[in-house]
């Protein structure tokens, strides 16, 4: 009997298993990528451009993971970091704020986001597509009303932050002379995987990071379980808030731009980096890793897109519809397989119990 | 407790209705404008460049900007009643359906059988694309909003790819038939489109047993198998629906323009029509559905935009004002806050007979 038991239980968990599958596809994709397109792929300042481009976008895709993973949805990040780019250009332009300001500015926008996102999903139960709806809505049109006009920053400071670089020492290429220009990358990035350790650790091993796996699961046994389900949630927003805000600084540390058109469809694609990553949209399952990955497959893909020569700004999109297509049917048939086998051998068990 | 009379009976039965919170902000918004300008409700007979005696005014524009979005929230609903999800696909679709339409005049010259030909053709490519994305639900178990995800992002660029990235145009008198007047009918024909759309979706419902099944497998997919309704073949029914309320709404778009932009056309009407459904009490978790909760709240979001634009906000900044108001609304609907807002008026207005009956 004790024998059965031990084959019930799954080897490897849904979130282990969609993480394997992700990494395993960017690794495969980008080896065949260097193999068949050469040059470009094999320069790191190339692979590294993949972080500095995206900061931002690995940065709310972590905070939209954790939503996720508590069943919700964040569809306003994009807006927030538009309008925190637009609010932090103005406030040093216009009312001489000072670098400390407009970080200080960045952060309470996006956690005030949170706040009233995470209170009217959490504790008056509306449903969080449509709250964020309006959130994105309500940043995308204040973004507007701050300024309509793009504006750029000139603070001295700030400009100093902005072209800082960090060299990393023994990587880099030679260039046309034969000179060696060693990779860079922005300080953005630093912050970007400083957030993704930390998330990784808050969802591995705290108690707050397995609550909010349990409440994405199944909110009626997490809440048996006496868990807290209403403040879970609230803080999951709420965090969600805190990395918009981080990441609407990181992308203004990369532009150094405020502009309504910042970060369109930002959302979308944190989503589908999401999903690639192995997060499902029903909660529960997930991981910050796999979200990492699933950006940098996102825009891998569009480096290939562009050296195989298919330069038509159209190929981009259809090539990232068909990759989602691949790797959400993917991920269904591995669940549903799985469901199956499980099903089994309980059917196989309670056949031999009652015998 | 005395019983009620008729009047009071009725009220009761309005507040407790699902239609009570759409009404009720339609209400508001209407007077509103009763306080801020009475001038708004004003129609008047005008011609237009074409002869025709026309009926112009707020109240026409809203009603007739707000077509497509009515259209497009009742195959919404369907679809997020027997789904449990939403199609955040239905701008792209319309682009792509658009795009079709436009095709198919363009390589014809245009006569009524013509303009036919193309909406058959452009409901056909959009039931297609809808029949992708309902396999994807109905056959793979994956969520609507993810699965339509895979459309969202490439439809607008295989539009793109139909229109050869061009904005071709189309001109002939017969298409404003469609997009703005039949002459010597005053009303917006786009208006007429709408109702007739209504009334035929309402008798398919009434003498069918489609709704129904469409909320059986909403509510409990299990159930629905084990009484004989076939889930897979529901879902897909839905996606059938909105596919050709998505041609369409397309088609109307295309006429009233009078050319096919992809980037542009029905652009983020998705989130519109999925906040109507919402508006009009519908659950978004699926379920039990009303056809004209989701048809009010697309008119409450057109008006809100329309009464906005009245007040001389700019177009940019319209959106923010409009997702204060929706949380309004919202936040009124939320059934925890109605339950607040009960307990609160029992504390203050309790009269001391209630009491003793509930004790």
């Amino acid at each position: 009997m004790s024998l059965k038991r031990d084959k019930l239980r799954e080897p490897i968990s849904n979130t282990a298993l969609l993480l394997t599958i992700t990494i395993c596809a960017f690794v495969v994709m980008y080896v065949l990528a260097i193999f068949i397109w050469g040059r470009g792929f094999r320069n790191p300042q190339q692979f590294l451009d993949i972080f500095n481009n995206n900061a931002y976008l690995i940065i709310i895709s972590c905070g939209l993971t954790i939503v996720m993973i508590t069943s919700g949805i964040d569809i306003s990040v994009g807006g927030t970091v538009a309008l925190i780019t637009m609010a932090c250009v103005v406030f040093m332009e216009d009312y001489g704020g000072s670098v400390a300001g407009s970080i200080v500015l960045a952060l309470s926008i996006g956690i005030t986001m949170g706040l009233i996102q995470g209170f009217l999903v959490a504790f008056l139960d509306i449903q969080p597509f449509i709250v964020t709806l309006a959130g994105m809505f309500f940043t995308k049109g204040m973004t507007t009303i701050v300024s309509k006009a793009p504006r750029t920053a000139t603070n001295e400071l700030f400009l100093a932050m902005k072209n800082f670089r960090i060299v990393i020492p023994g990587i880099g290429t030679y260039g046309k002379t034969g000179n060696f220009i060693p990779a860079r990358i922005e300080p953005g990035v630093l912050i970007t995987f400083a957030i993704v350790l930390a998330v990784w650790a808050l969802l591995k091993w705290t108690r707050f990071g397995r609550n909010l796996y349990a409440v994405g699961g199944n909110s009626e046994s997490a809440m048996m379980l006496g868990i807290n389900v209403r403040r879970t949630k609230f803080f999951a927003y709420i965090l969600s808030g805190l990395f918009a805000g981080i990441g609407g600084y990181v992308y203004l540390l990369h532009t150094g731009a405020g502009n309504a058109a910042n970060a369109t469809q930002a959302e979308i694609q944190a989503i589908a980096s999401s999903i690639i990553g192995g997060t499902l949209l029903t909660g529960g399952v997930g991981s910050v890793i796999g979200t990492l990955f699933g950006v940098m497959s996102l825009k891998t893909i569009s480096n290939i897109v562009i050296a195989s020569g298919l330069r038509e700004p159209y190929w981009q999109s259809i090539t990232t519809g068909l990759m989602l297509c691949f790797f959400i049917l993917l991920q269904s048939v591995i669940l549903t397989l799985r469901k199956k086998k499980r099903q089994m051998f309980m059917e196989t068990d309670t056949v031999k119990i009652a015998s | 407790m005395i019983k009620g009379s008729g009047v009071q009976k009725a009220l009761k039965k309005i507040s407790q209705s699902q239609m009570a919170i759409p009404l009720f902000a339609l209400l508001l918004i209407i007077i509103f404008n009763l306080f801020r300008d009475i001038g708004f409700f004003s129609i008047t007979v005008k011609t237009n460049n074409f002869g025709n005696t026309v009926l112009s005014g707020n109240l026409i524009s809203i009603l007739n900007g707000a077509s497509e979005l009515a259209i497009l929230a009742i195959g919404m609903t369907l679809v997020t009643s027997a789904t449990k999800g939403q199609d955040i696909s239905v701008g792209a679709a319309a682009a792509i359906a658009g795009s079709v339409f436009v095709k198919v005049l363009r390589a014809n010259t245009i006569t009524i059988p013509i303009i036919l030909l193309a909406l058959l053709t452009a409901c056909l490519v959009a039931i297609l694309f809808g029949l992708f994305n309902g396999i994807l639900v109905a056959r793979f178990d994956i969520q609507p909003m993810i699965a339509s995800l895979i459309l969202f992002t490439a439809g607008r660029p295989i539009a793109y790819w139909i229109n050869g990235g061009a904005t071709p145009n189309v001109d002939s008198p017969l298409l404003n038939y469609m997009g703005s007047f039949i002459p010597g009918i005053p009303i917006p024909s786009p208006i007429l489109i709408v109702v007739l759309f209504i009334i035929l979706v309402t008798l398919a419902l009434r003498f069918t047993n489609l709704g129904l099944y469409i909320q059986a497998v909403g509510i409990n997919e299990r159930a629905a198998r084990i009484n004989g309704i076939n889930p897979v073949l529901m879902k897909l029914l839905v996606f059938i629906i909105l596919g050709v309320c998505v041609a369409i709404a397309g088609s109307i778009n295309v006429c009233r323009i009078g050319l096919i932009n992809h980037e542009t056309i029905l652009l983020d009407i998705e989130m519109d029509a999925i906040l109507a459904v919402a508006i009009g009490g519908n659950a978004l978790s699926g379920g039990k559905f009303k056809l004209a909760g989701s048809v009010v709240g697309a008119y409450i979001i057109q008006a809100l935009t329309i009464t906005l634009y009245a007040m001389k906000v700019s177009s940019t900044a319209v959106k923010s004002y409009k997702a204060v108001v929706i949380i309004a609304i919202v936040v009124i609907g939320s059934p925890v806050v109605q339950k607040w807002a009960l307990q609160l008026r029992d504390r203050w207005f309790k009269r001391p007979v209630t009491a003793v009956e509930t004790h």
